[in-house]
Parts: C-alpha cells; structure tokens; sequence
C-alpha cells in the first residue's frame, strides 16, 4: 500500500497519488487487516465512485466535492463528502450514513434499500427514486420527479419539492416543510399523523436539522394505480 | 353466429362459403382483423400475454450452409473433436466465464418463472458448463445455489438488487432492454405476486407490479459509462459487465454499448420472449433476430472489437442450427429463454408427476381459454405445467431434478448439432464458423443476412447486381 496509516485507527488516502480504484480496494480489502476505522480522502476533485461498495462500520471523510456514485451501494461505513456531489450519490445503500454537506445533482439516494443519505443543501430532480426502504433528508429543495416509484423508506424535505413529487408512489412516505410545485400521479397529500411526526423529528435530529415538525406536509400513495386498469391509460 | 367467451360476437363463415353468400373476404379487414376490433370495442382494455412475436419474420430457418465438398475439407463426423469451448467477458474482468458450450441460459425472472423452475434451469446449466441468467426481482438462493455460473442482472426496477448478490454474482448484466419489448418497462400481476416474491421486490403482495423502463441512476450512454465503472470498483474489476439491448438501433446501441465499456453485448431479437407485455408491443417493435445479429456483428468490426467484446444473440434460438448460423453470423454465443420452458414442458398437453407419471393437463389450458400448444399466458400465474407460476400446488408440477435433466439433454443436443454442422463445413471449433459458410433461401433473409441468395452471387443491397 502507498499510502501511509497514520495510526493503528485513522488513515489519509491522497487521490493525487493514489487513484479511486485502489483507494475501493483497500477499504474493500485492507481496512479490516489494518484495524484502520476512519480514512480521510485528500484531494477528491470530482472523482466518481468514492466509497462505492463500502461494507464496514468505518468513517470515510472526503476532503472535497465527490463525482457519480459516491457511497454507491453503501453497507454500515459513515460516509461524509466535505463539499458537493454528482449524480447518483448512495445509489442502493443498504445501511449506514452517506452525508453530503454541500448540494448534489439527479437521483440521490436512488433505489436504496436501508440506510440513511442526508444532503445538507439542494437535491436536483429525481431524488429517493425507486427507493426500497432508505431514508433521505434534503436540507434544502428537491428537483421534479423526486420520490418517483418509490416503493418504501421516507424523503424528508425541508424546503421545496418541483414539479410531479411522488409520481407513481408506492408505500414510501415523502414530507416537506415548504411549498410543492405539483404532485405526480397517484400522489395526495395527506394529513400529518402522532406517528409521522415522531418519524419526521427522530430523522431530522438523525439529520442534524432543526426544524419544527408541525410545517411538514405529508404525501403518499392513492393507491388507485395498484391494480392495472385501462381507465388509467395515461397514468402508468 | 357465434357466441365468444368474452362476449364478442362473429359471423363465422367457413373460408369458402364467403363467395357463396355474396361476400368477398378483405384482406385488409379480414375476419380476424374484424374480431380483434370488436374484442376491443368490448373490453375497452388491450392484450397482455407472454411469449415472442409470432409473426412470420425472417430468420435463421432462411438459412442453409454450405458444408464441404471438394472445395472444403470436412472434419470426420463423430471421430474428430470441435470444440465448442466459450469464453465470455475477457475484456476488462479479471475472471471471465469460461463456458463449455456456446449457448447459455437467458435472464427471466423469479416471479415469473417458480423456483423450482429457476433451480432446474441451474442444474441443468451446470451439467453442461454453462450460466444462467437471474431476472427482474433478484437472485434466489436456489439459483445461486444450482447455477455454477450465473449472471446477475441489473434492470431499471433494481427490484431485490443488491451489493451481497453482486459480489457473489459471475457477471452482472446491465439490461437496456429486451427484444420483445425494447424501450418497456414490464409489468408482474398481482396473481404472480406471492409474498415471497412481493418481499424481494419490496412490495405489497397482490398488486400489479411495474417494472420501469429506465434505469433510476443513470440516463443515456455517458452515464453509462460511469455506471459500469461503478459496478467495476464494486466488484474490484473482477467478474465481467455485459449489457443487454433490445434490438431496434442496433449498430448504434452497439457501438455505445462499448463505447461505455461492455465486456459483452447481448443483442435481443424482436422474437425474445416476455412474461407479460402488450401483444401491440410484442408484435410491432423491434427487428428480427437475424437481422439485429448482422447489425451487432458489423458495429464490433467497425470499432475492431471483435473477439475482445463478446456477442451474445438471442430471441429465437431453438435448435443446433439457430445457434450454428448465428455464430457464422458473427455471434460468439446465444442465449435461450423460451425453448428452455418448452424443453420443461411449457405448451405440453402433460406435466409428470414426481418426474414421471404423466398427468393430463388439458382442462387447465381450457380453463384458461386456451389449448397445448398455443399457450402463452404467463400473465396469469395459472400456468397448466407449472412452470410460469408462484402457485405452490401449480409449481409442484416440475420436479427440479427432473427438469434438469430435460434441461441438459436439450443444451446438449443442441451444442451436439451445432458441432455436427461445424465439422461438416470443415471446422474443428464453432467459433471458426462464418459468414461464407451460409446462403439464404429467400431474397429477404439474403438482405437482412448479407449473405448471397442460394444458387447466385446476388447479396441484396451490397453485390452481384
């Protein structure tokens, strides 16, 4: 390995030496024999697929903004990016955190299975798409088409939603403090209920947000697309 | 006048008593047009039904080789070896799957098909050394277990994918389409819809199951580009990436499809079967195998990738000779869906009890309004052999030690008739087969093959004018 432990615990891996697929290596690979429990990525400059594939309780800060991908698939590691990210952050986590402090573009979260992405700024459009049971919390607004076939897992939204929120839902549940541009088909808006708010407040304390629960709006499933039926012709 | 199941009504004239009665058949609105016309006038719904295009189309039975004479020399019948030995996905993974035969086993899914059905599928797979293929709804156990190579794929829906299922997986295929309905997304009814099959979708049980048509974390071939690296690093570049396209545009899908790094391209013809689509989109999207294979083999020699991308053709394929003439066509394998299922029975007027007795199954196929032979409701889950259902008593129907082996007798006879024909044209392994060993028999399949038709020199549209 080029890059130096620093001590039995923290690591700092240096993507200007060292490129992103050895970097995936070790922390597939070489963290465990190494005892390392937190990596400092130096000097991401938009490389895609930080962090992907991740599968142990590890710390990864990355020192910068991060390309596609970062934390895709992510199992139990904390994955933090110290700046902004591309397309596709924490595509199908499965546990674990993926943070980005800064703003992300299209489908954050996407088809995720577990876990928790939280993005401290803006989302762009499609985020929590097809997610499978994941949690997301946006700081900021989300793009259109958010939440779009999303079958389980929460998006919780402290700004705005763009235009179709939720089309074609499932069972997740979407929440948003601010105003919704228009829902997507098979979307309502739904009253607020005891065990919403809990769920709205213990994800934005996860978050490290702080905002009163009681602006959040509900959006869930009709359920009037659940069975196919030719008088929804458009709607599929 | 007749009385249909479905309400419909019909003047059901005998052919030849139309001139009689004063009528003259169109062709244009003939009476089927005509019934197909009041059907959805009455159900204000369209079809939904499994199975490929059954349309007439061109294809690899339009074909003939030219085996050797005295201007080639054959290799001896059944004393000389050639070899069938394939190997996928050399390109950029560390571990490409070495296949014994050059035919393998198509994507289809746990839902759709039993598990019993997916297990026999491994087994059998596995008896002759080749992969099978998972499907929309992710990887059982069972097929895991029963496949010694498999091949993991990664659809829009991401249903039940997953890190654990990639690394344990042979390969991992990124499904652009498919070629009996290329730019669809699917649907599962709810009847298919156990809860085993609903948990590993992550989806109410009983409800009728989309499957979108685009992927949620990438659009268009640059992404594609990154989302194959991505699935590279997660598997520490180690088991091969193919993607899979309908066929519609082929040379270009082809060409993108390794512009973004494929290690293997599967090309599905307008043939290749589905477990439930629109019978409009079965029918009227896409292009012949035949053709598609042509257009696929052309964009690897373009780029000059032959022989480092694997192609892989299916929608079709049925016999030794299907697979033979596509690989002088240019494919380095083919892949099977549909005649697999009829190898274990599918459309049989019998399923075998405990993989022996037979057992009639004809009142089924009546219940549901059809007949052996001309089944294709995959749709229901009702399936009369037990084969493309999620019904316990239904699914008992195939014994999984019993349709591995019909597995494996099928793959082998088909790998035993595409060595047949390849020694016969001279070659001591498949692969050396090619495009001068076959000729058409119709001016249509000689333009779509670019080979010459029979007994000329005339390829139409490139030579011999």
């Amino acid at each position: 390995m080029e890059q130096e432990v620093r001590s039995r615990k923290a690591l700092e891996w240096d993507l200007g030496k060292s490129p992103v697929r050895a970097l995936n290596n070790y922390l597939h690979h070489g963290l465990a024999e190494d005892g390392v429990e937190e990596v400092r990525v130096l000097n991401p400059d938009g490389a895609h697929h930080i962090a992907v594939g991740m599968d142990a309780p590890v710390r990864v800060d990355i020192m910068g903004n991060a390309g596609y991908y970062v934390g895709g698939m992510n199992k139990q590691a904390e994955v933090t990016v110290h700046g902004s990210a591309g397309w596709s952050v924490a595509e199908n986590i499965m546990s674990g955190v993926v943070r980005i402090e800064g703003y992300v573009s299209e489908c954050a979260g996407a088809s995720g299975h577990g876990g928790l992405v939280v993005v401290e700024k803006d989302a762009s459009s499609r985020c929590g798409i097809s997610m499978k049971g994941n949690d997301i919390v946006v700081g900021g607004d989300v793009g259109h088409f958010s939440a779009f076939m999303a079958q389980k897992g929460h998006l919780v939204v402290c700004g705005n939603a763009g235009d179709g929120l939720g089309d074609s839902l499932y069972e997740a549940i979407i929440y948003v403090r601010g105003e919704i541009k228009s829902l997507g088909a098979d979307a309502q808006e739904e009253p607020m209920t005891d065990e919403d708010h809990t769920t709205v407040a213990s994800l934005l304390e996860r978050a490290g947000f702080d905002h009163p629960t009681e602006k959040f709006k509900r959006v869930a499933s009709a359920r009037n697309l659940y069975h196919w039926n030719s008088e929804h012709d458009q709607e599929y | 006048m007749t009385d249909k199941p479905d309400g419909e009504i019909t003047h059901a004239l005998p052919e030849n008593d139309a001139v009689t009665h004063g009528g003259q058949e169109s062709h244009l609105y003939n009476r089927d047009v005509q019934a197909w016309v009041r059907k959805a006038a009455n159900r204000g719904i369209y079809d939904i039904r499994g199975m490929g295009a059954k349309r007439k189309v061109p294809h690899f039975d339009d074909l003939v080789f030219l085996t050797a004479s005295a201007s080639r020399y054959p290799l001896e019948g059944y004393r000389e070896r050639c070899e069938t030995r394939t190997v996928l996905g050399s390109r950029n993974a560390k571990r490409p799957l070495e296949l014994e035969i050059p035919i393998t086993i198509a994507g289809m899914s746990f839902g759709s098909l039993s598990a019993n059905v997916k297990e026999a599928l491994g087994r059998g797979a596995s008896a002759v050394g080749t992969s099978t293929t998972t499907g929309d709804g992710g990887m059982t156990n069972e097929e895991r277990r029963s496949s010694k190579m498999l091949v993991y794929q990664c659809l829009p829906s991401r249903y039940g994918f997953n890190p654990d299922d990639l690394r344990r997986a042979d390969a991992v295929e990124v499904v652009i389409g498919q070629g009996a309905k290329p730019g669809g997304g699917g649907m599962l009814l709810g009847q298919k819809i156990s809860e085993r099959v609903a948990s590993m979708r992550t989806l109410p049980a009983g409800i009728d199951q989309r499957s979108a048509s685009r992927h949620p974390d990438w659009t268009g071939p640059d992404d594609l580009t990154i989302k194959i690296e991505e699935l590279r690093e997660i598997t520490d570049w180690e088991i091969p990436v193919y993607v899979k396209i309908g066929a519609t545009r082929v040379e270009n899908d082809v060409k993108l499809a390794v512009k973004a790094g494929a290690d293997v391209v599967v090309v599905d013809g307008m043939q290749g079967g589905t477990a439930a689509t629109q019978d409009v989109y079965i029918e009227h999207a896409g292009i012949p195998t035949l053709a598609a294979v042509v257009q696929a083999n052309a964009a690897l020699e373009e780029l000059d990738v032959k022989g480092e991308v694997q192609l892989v053709v299916s929608g079709g394929i049925r016999t030794g000779a299907d697979v033979a003439k596509a690989i002088a066509l240019g494919a380095d394998a083919v892949s099977i869906g549909q005649a697999v299922l009829l190898a274990l029975g599918c459309n049989d007027h019998v399923w075998y009890e405990d993989g022996k007795t037979p057992v009639s199954a004809v009142k089924d196929y009546e219940d549901l309004g059809t007949s052996p032979g001309l089944c294709h409701h995959m749709q229901t889950g009702r399936c009369p052999v037990g084969i493309t259902t999620q019904d316990p008593e239904l699914e008992k129907r195939v014994d999984p030690a019993w349709g591995a082996k019909r597995v494996r007798n099928y793959l082998q006879v088909l790998n035993m008739e595409v060595a047949t024909l390849a020694r016969a044209c001279g070659k001591s392994n498949v692969h050396h087969l090619e495009r001068e060993d076959v000729v058409a028999l119709t001016i249509e399949s000689a333009a779509m093959a670019k080979v010459p038709l029979a007994g000329t020199n005339w390829i139409p549209g490139v030579s011999g004018f």
